[in-house]
């Protein structure tokens, strides 16, 4: 039986310049980039460190510090061309040059539904396929020698112009499947699948998974959320969640012994050229799929508007992003915009402008709209936080560093991009999810 | 536009970091953003942010106190002219108002942001908008004839004890307007309550009946008014604190814009009509009745300053309860004994300022409650999940 979850909650934002769903493949990027911040908490030790090395596609380049078995393969096939290192010889980027033909590491082809669940574990991790795993609590990269206690992967997505995981997984359904097999042999428990609970779709055919019928604007379509209504991470306990076409990869790796590093990535934002879907690979120049733009008038955004990173003509896509975002700058002085119910064009889920009223998608710049201020209004957050969570109190406790507060406020079922909408909404400016993120990194410290 | 900009950004060059008068920057930076939001832009994490600010919140509760400041200061006029018994035209009357009333805010504004613009100056943090709303509430919520010199007391000890003590914005246990006129109440009660200081001007006259209608009630004498008059606002008070009608205007401003707790509002009003009820038919049943307790439920809604502290104090985030559970129980509490301090000790007939006080007071234990609900809720789902894997 399916679990349904409804949800009132929440954010919806209709924004201007949504990804026509049609696919293209995106032009040849020359480099790829495997960017060690993308994994939270990863401290990389490479494994190549001479440059101009060849490497295949698939050859592990760096694993984790803490956590030999957590790897970090290359998605190409070419030469390692820079290890770029900043301040105290801190890895920022690995850059791969990539060969006109493939080489792949041949990996050897498992059924995962008849493979014994240990051979199965050490064949994903021992593949690269380990770091698309992220632990809750924490938000980091999983070990693996963890089990976790169950598996969330959500392909509802509902951030503002988020890629939609149906339309992309729809032409790898039988990798997607294959790959959800591999999972069920990973956990003690159950997969759970969360899908758009008003769609008619194939992901709701889905075999050996616990299905989530969700509907409910942003973050009903996170997987924070949705553990939290299925499955509540209790203190002590770890389980794992992983992007919906990552799961295809893994699949795909299981049935072909090839990991391709496929990455579907849509196209959005008002003031990008061609919304559309581009396929393309993983850590591909940005410059491959979008063309060059004016960056003091346009923010590339690689990722969603909520969770993503600025990036610059010349990066490369972050590891996990399924967007590449493109959005005026806000940088420009508003007059008398501390007047009520003028600047209805700014959308506002506050009352004092009658933005709400407006039919038409928004378009939206990366204005701050205000300056950063104390907390003083309360009752906003709660409005778009669906979670049983108090999100004023929590943000306070990880402000003054209160451990046992944010122990028992929940911090173990939470992680930045659960506090997007808060951010958004409140009044004070207050950047929540990098609170978040640093009282997590508190709890990893003290508590680990 | 540009130029203004233009002319402005010329203005602030000496106050860029590492320049002469780097130190003074809030204080500039405060008086530009009121012309301009600043074109700050997100770094990370969510890279859209919504239109509201700060400015624009507080900007609304002023909005919200226009209507019943105008007709507060169009009453002070009417109440002495009709207690004088002269004769007087509209514009009469409002100018006579506006020539007590007007200096009162300028003292509060001049004295409440001086200090604020010092402690944003001395701890380089930009100035907080709280202010524009506690500047208008103090001269609001006193007696039209108290001496200009008291205000700029009340506001001094308001913002220096009442909230930069605590730290500033944000970090107050007690609400800056209340602080002020509790402070005023206590420590000149000639100027704050009594027959003579209600009426502009009634001190100079004898024979004045100007007391409020609770001062009325205290004193076990008739009341001379309709509730349509306290409704409406025609009554002897503190300068806006009259018009239930006008404070409502306000209160429905407060609601649409959800920059007003609901919550808060309505359960204080709920709050002080249970307790009116209970007064109303409890204490003649064991013979403890008077004029006080028998006074109508609903006129307690209407008459001193219970509507305007419920819709305008009690709402104040910061002082108020925080989680929304909190606010209903905050401000039931607020009414439930605002009524009570009233009717109990007539010598208080600000029962409600008071009870506000308490309950800014109590607010934190009361969110306390409500946080140890959710936490209680966590503990107990992991006992289960212990009990299940054990």
């Amino acid at each position: 039986m399916a679990i349904n979850i409804k949800s009132k909650r929440g954010l919806k934002l209709r924004l201007k310049g949504e990804a026509e769903k049609k696919t293209s493949p995106a032009l040849k990027s020359k480099t790829y980039a495997l960017i060690p911040d993308n994994f939270h908490g990863l401290v990389p030790k490479m494994l190549i460190k001479k440059e101009g090395t060849a490497v295949k596609a698939g050859e592990p380049l760096f694993y984790s510090k803490y956590n030999d078995q957590t790897k970090v393969v290359s998605p190409v096939s070419g030469k390692l061309k820079t290890i770029e290192r900043g301040a105290r010889r801190r890895i920022l980027r690995v850059i791969i040059e990539a060969d006109d033909e493939f080489d792949y590491v041949e990996h050897d082809i498992l059924d995962p539904l008849k493979t014994d669940a240990k051979k199965l574990k050490a064949h994903i991790f021992e593949s690269g396929c380990g770091i698309f795993f992220k632990q809750r609590p924490y938000d980091i990269p999983v070990s693996a020698e963890d089990v976790p206690k169950s598996i969330h992967i959500s392909t509802y997505n509902t951030t503002p112009l988020g890629a939609d995981f149906e339309y992309i997984l729809s032409n790898k359904k039988e990798e997607f499947q294959n790959g959800i097999n591999a999972l069920t042999k990973l956990t003690e428990g159950k997969v759970f699948l969360g899908v758009d609970r008003n769609a008619q779709s194939f992901l709701h055919d889905t075999e050996n998974v616990k299905l989530v019928k969700v509907s409910g604007p942003h973050p009903a379509g996170n997987v924070g959320f949705q553990i939290q209504k299925t499955n509540p991470i209790n203190k002590g306990e770890k389980v794992w969640t992983i992007r919906p076409e990552d799961v295809a990869i893994i699949g795909e790796l299981l049935s072909t012994g090839k990991f391709n590093a496929e990455r579907t990535v849509a196209v959005c934002g008002s003031d990008a050229v061609d919304k559309q879907y581009f396929k393309t690979l993983i850590g591909a120049e940005v410059n491959s799929i979008i063309e060059e733009v004016n960056t003091s008038k346009t923010r590339i955004i690689s990722g969603d508007v909520f969770t993503g990173d600025i990036a610059q003509n010349g990066d490369h896509i972050n590891f996990f992003s399924n967007e590449i975002t493109l959005i005026p700058e806000g940088n420009q002085y508003r007059m008398f915009g501390w007047l009520p119910f003028k600047d209805n064009n700014i959308p506002s889920v506050h009352n004092t402008s009658f933005a709400k009223l407006r039919r038409k998608p928004f378009q939206v710049n990366t204005s701050l709209n205000g300056e950063e201020r104390a907390l003083v209004v309360t009752g906003e957050m709660e409005e778009v936080m669906p979670m049983d969570i108090l999100p004023m109190q929590l943000l306070k406790a990880c402000m003054t560093g209160d451990i046992d507060k944010m122990e028992n406020l929940g911090i173990y079922e939470v992680s930045p991009e659960d506090f997007a909408t808060v951010e958004y909404v409140n009044t004070s400016k207050i950047e929540a999810q990098e609170v978040i993120r640093q009282g997590l990194d508190l709890m990893i410290t003290e508590v680990g | 536009m540009n130029w203004i900009r233009k002319k402005i950004d010329k203005v602030k060059e000496p106050f860029q970091p590492g320049e002469k008068l780097e130190k003074f920057a809030p204080a500039v930076n405060a008086l530009d953003t009121f012309l301009f939001v600043p074109n700050d832009t997100t770094k990370k994490g969510s890279h859209i942010r919504d239109a509201v600010d700060l400015k624009r919140t507080m900007i609304t509760v002023v909005l919200a106190l226009i209507p019943a400041l105008i007709f507060g200061i169009w009453n002070a006029g009417y109440q002495h002219y009709t207690q004088l018994g002269e004769e007087f035209t509209f514009i009469d009357a409002f100018l006579h108002g506006a020539y007590k009333i007007v200096p009162m805010i300028i003292v509060s504004y001049a004295v409440g942001l001086g200090i604020e613009f010092g402690f944003a100056v001395k701890r380089g943090h930009e100035v907080n908008e709280g202010y524009l709303v506690t500047g208008l509430l103090i001269p609001m919520i006193m007696p039209v004839d108290i001496p200009l010199w008291m205000v700029a007391l009340s506001v001094a000890f308001a913002v220096l004890i009442g909230k930069e003590a605590f730290g500033g914005t944000g970090m107050n246990i007690l609400n800056p307007a209340l602080t002020a006129r509790a402070f005023a109440f206590f420590a000149y009660p000639t100027y704050m309550s009594g027959d003579k200081v209600w009426v502009s001007e009634a001190t100079e006259v004898s024979g004045i009946s100007g007391e409020t209608i609770l001062g009325t009630l205290a004193a076990g004498k008739d009341v001379a008014y309709e509730s349509a008059s306290m409704f409406s606002g025609l009554i002897p008070g503190s300068i806006s604190e009259t018009s239930t009608a006008l404070i409502l205007l306000g209160a429905l401003i407060l609601i649409f814009t959800k920059v007003g707790s609901w919550r808060i509002i309505l359960s204080g009003f709920i709050g002080a009509a249970v307790m009116g009820l209970i007064f109303n038919f409890l204490m003649p049943a064991i013979n403890l009745d008077n004029a006080l307790t028998n006074f109508p439920w609903y006129n307690h809604l209407i008459v001193g300053g219970l509507a305007f502290g419920v819709v305008f104090m009690a709402t104040d985030p910061v002082s108020a309860a925080q989680t929304m559970k909190g606010k209903w129980i905050y401000g039931f509490l607020i009414g439930f004994f605002g009524i009570m301090i009233r009717i109990f000790n007539p010598a208080y007939p600000e029962g409600i300022m008071l009870a506000i006080l308490l309950m800014n007071i109590f607010a934190p234990t009361i969110d306390h409650y409500v946080i140890q609900a959710n936490i209680k809720r966590r503990q107990k789902r992991m006992k289960v999940q212990t009990v299940k894997t054990a």
